[in-house]
């Protein structure tokens, strides 16, 4: 008998503390963008569902080229667009129910909007008159947020919450590609998988953070895989296909309601317009591939199942542009009148009382603002 | 008459009871942060709330700052009351983009439809011997940014009752407590736990007529402790504990320095750009014809937090604080 032979054999085992986690197969993307239109899943879309979103496609549309003309007049400060993103601002709108909770990014007024915020009272950011000009509560869209992925955590802490409570609540929350590189996107996604909060998490990858594009932003195989690093499901979905964003987006709801959690999605889309109309793309991207785009448009593809089904006319068609028209015309003519502005708002609501010391400021601009009227009444005369 | 015993208890044991009563008395207090669960927190401030209150209200986050305080932004937005724990200060700086870009500024760009009342608890200062990021004054960062409150304990009654006031206010609250008063004894009634306190009141803690002391948290005993050193030299001085950088309580300080005449700001944070020269600059633009001498600033030097061997010689000590009194230009008074 040997030594090892009286020692017992030498079995390897694995560490001590380790113990299998979730199986990552069922949380992997499609390797295809998921699609309706086009394919045979588009027969069994409600009919209903794809007018409505046909409806709302072209007042989005034709929103974005009016909020677009706001800032050549003056009238915006700036606006970022969402043209051809129209798909996946209305469908992340429309899955939600009226007690849900959407967070949207600064991108994203077209998706507030859809939820039912006044279009004026949206775009208050973007004209300069206050950083946000809707009640979060009146419609549950928390404000525009321009540091990117920081709402994230936000819609974690507020689906978790509402669970707590024993509340039905989904939030769903939006961010771009670019938005994804950011420490925040991490932790919201950990949390929310660690806390199995009720969370969708819409990532528009349109290609482009501003300038840069998506391979010098990830070497991920896609923005969708990085669910499976968290143990959450990822989907991967034509984010100018409508019916397939809503689809999509409607079954994360659902599964967050259901009490399964939070779910990564990939909507693959275009940002056919510049950054904002500051930007200059013609910098950073050939007209070629915009072309490629425009031929993918959500609107298009959308239009052409409806009218190859019979579901959509041409007085349909033309019934939806009027719609838009009427939406533009109003917000045109709401947008040309000059906010009201009371500078002595500043000190407002920086705390529920204002503190010794702001008081003190608040007097200052007080007597400024009396100063300044005194001299303007001086020069009329 | 029954006569209560008053027993000697530590900051960290009424800090624990604050967390307690507040969370027995409203639901919506929820505690989150690093190791606050099961293990109770490294300084085991939050030792019991898990056990007591069940684990969804006392609860134990992933490592991640930014998370813990995003989180927690949207915990309030739905109506609960946060109370995040940063482990060190310097391990909250993760977390500032969340508490400059959002949790500051809610109630503001809500235009007040969206208050967010957070307390974001930070064990803050030296003096532990801890190695580096474990005893910064991130003060001056925090005072720095409209919409946040700010105060520090020195005292175990004041513990309990600022963070009590913290954990009630509206708005968010960053409460910092100073490590090395963590264990500090006072005489405290447990049961009869002290009032809660408004927030952004100072308090004389020695009258003097010859010089205040203007100071707060951790620098509050050594002034106090400067403050006897200096009957030696014939001075009395006047140690006030501001308990809130912001509100800045300028009646309280004025008040004694336009009594005294003369001044000294004491801190551990850095004088360049630090807390002191925002207080000197309050005091000499109202006090300045009270004011026998230009207001200076004891501080600690304007260099990295040390490493714990040298940190004897970056804290403000007494002889620090006396030389500093020393030259208030007594010899103007004769």
């Amino acid at each position: 008998m040997t030594v090892m032979e009286q020692r017992g054999a030498y079995r390897p085992t694995p560490p001590p503390a380790w113990r299998p986690r979730t199986d990552p197969a069922p949380l992997l993307p499609d390797a295809e963008p998921y699609r309706v239109l086009g394919t045979e899943a588009a027969a069994k879309a409600d009919p209903e569902l794809l007018r409505r979103l046909y409806a709302e496609l072209v007042k989005g549309r034709r929103y974005n080229a009016q909020a677009t003309a706001l800032t050549k007049q003056g009238r915006l400060a700036v606006y970022p667009s969402t043209t051809g993103q129209e798909a996946c601002e209305v469908a992340a709108a429309l899955v939600l129910k009226e007690q849900d909770w959407l967070f949207p990014s600064y991108r994203d007024t077209l998706a507030v909007v859809a939820r039912g915020v006044d279009p004026v009272e949206a775009l208050t950011l973007l004209r300069g008159d206050w950083h946000t000009g809707y009640d979060p509560y009146e419609h549950r869209v928390a404000p525009l947020c321009t540091p990117l992925a920081t709402q994230l955590p936000h819609a974690v802490g507020l689906a978790h919450a509402a669970r707590l409570k024993g509340d039905d609540v989904v939030a769903l929350a939006m961010v771009g590609d670019g938005g994804t590189s950011e420490g925040d996107f991490h932790e919201a996604l950990n949390f929310a998988a660690v806390w199995q909060a009720p969370v969708v998490f819409l990532v528009q990858n349109n290609g482009f953070a501003i300038s840069v594009p998506l391979a010098k932003q990830t070497a991920a195989p896609s923005l969708a895989h990085k669910a499976v690093g968290y143990g959450m499901p990822g989907r991967l979905v034509d984010g100018n296909d409508a019916a397939a964003v809503h689809e999509v987006l409607a079954d994360a709801v659902r599964h967050a309601r259901e009490g399964g959690g939070p779910t990564l999605v990939e909507a693959i889309t275009y940002r056919v317009d510049a950054h904002t109309n500051a930007d200059d793309a013609t910098r950073y991207r050939g007209d070629a591939e915009v072309e490629t785009w425009r031929a993918h448009d959500p609107i298009q593809l959308l239009e052409r199942e409806l009218t190859a089904r019979g579901m959509l006319d041409e007085a349909a068609i033309e019934a939806a542009r009027q719609d838009a028209e009427t939406l533009a015309a109003a917000l045109r003519e709401r947008m040309n009148q000059d906010p009201v502005l009371d500078p002595m708002d500043l000190f407002t609501h920086v705390y529920a009382e204002p503190t010794p010391h702001l008081r003190e400021q608040q007097e200052q601009l007080r007597a400024e603002l009396e100063a300044e009227a005194e001299s303007e009444g001086s020069t009329h005369r | 008459m029954t006569t209560v015993a008053v027993k000697p208890a530590t900051m960290a044991q009424a800090l624990t009871r604050a967390l307690r009563d507040a969370m027995a008395a409203d639901p919506a207090v929820h505690v989150m942060g690093e190791d606050v669960g099961t293990l109770g927190g490294v300084f085991r401030v939050t030792d019991g709330l898990a056990k007591e209150f069940g684990e969804d209200r006392c609860t134990d986050t992933p490592l991640a700052e930014a998370g813990i305080l995003g989180t927690a932004v949207g915990m309030a937005m739905y109506g609960l009351r946060p109370v995040v724990e940063m482990q060190f200060d310097a391990f909250a700086y993760p977390a500032f983009e969340q508490l400059i870009s959002h949790v500051s500024r809610m109630r503001n760009r809500t235009r007040g439809s969206m208050p967010l009342p957070i307390t974001i608890r930070v064990p803050y200062g030296g003096g532990i011997g801890g190695v580096e990021h474990h005893s910064d004054s991130s003060e001056a960062y925090y005072m720095a940014t409209p919409g946040l409150h700010v105060v520090t304990p020195a005292t175990v009654a004041d513990a309990y009752g600022l963070l009590r006031a913290a954990i009630a206010s509206d708005d968010p609250v960053v409460f910092l407590e100073p490590k090395r008063l963590y264990w500090s004894k006072d005489s405290w009634n447990p049961e009869e736990p002290t009032p809660v306190e408004p927030i952004g009141r100072a308090v004389v803690r020695r009258s003097g007529r010859s010089a205040t002391l203007i100071t707060y948290g951790p620098s509050v005993p050594v002034c106090m402790e400067a403050a006897e050193a200096a009957r030696a030299e014939g001075w009395d001085l006047e140690v006030v504990d501001l308990r809130s950088l912001v509100p800045f309580d300028d009646e309280t300080v004025c008040a004694s320095v336009r009594r005294t005449g003369r001044a000294v700001v004491v801190h551990e944070s850095g004088s360049f750009g630090g807390p002191g020269g925002e207080i000197a600059a309050r005091v000499t633009e109202r006090c300045f014809h009270h004011l026998e001498a230009p207001v200076l600033r004891v501080a600690g030097f304007d260099v990295p937090y040390p490493p714990p061997m040298l940190e004897r010689h970056h804290l403000p000590g007494v002889d620090r604080i006396l030389d500093a009194v020393g030259r208030l230009q007594w010899e103007a008074e004769s």
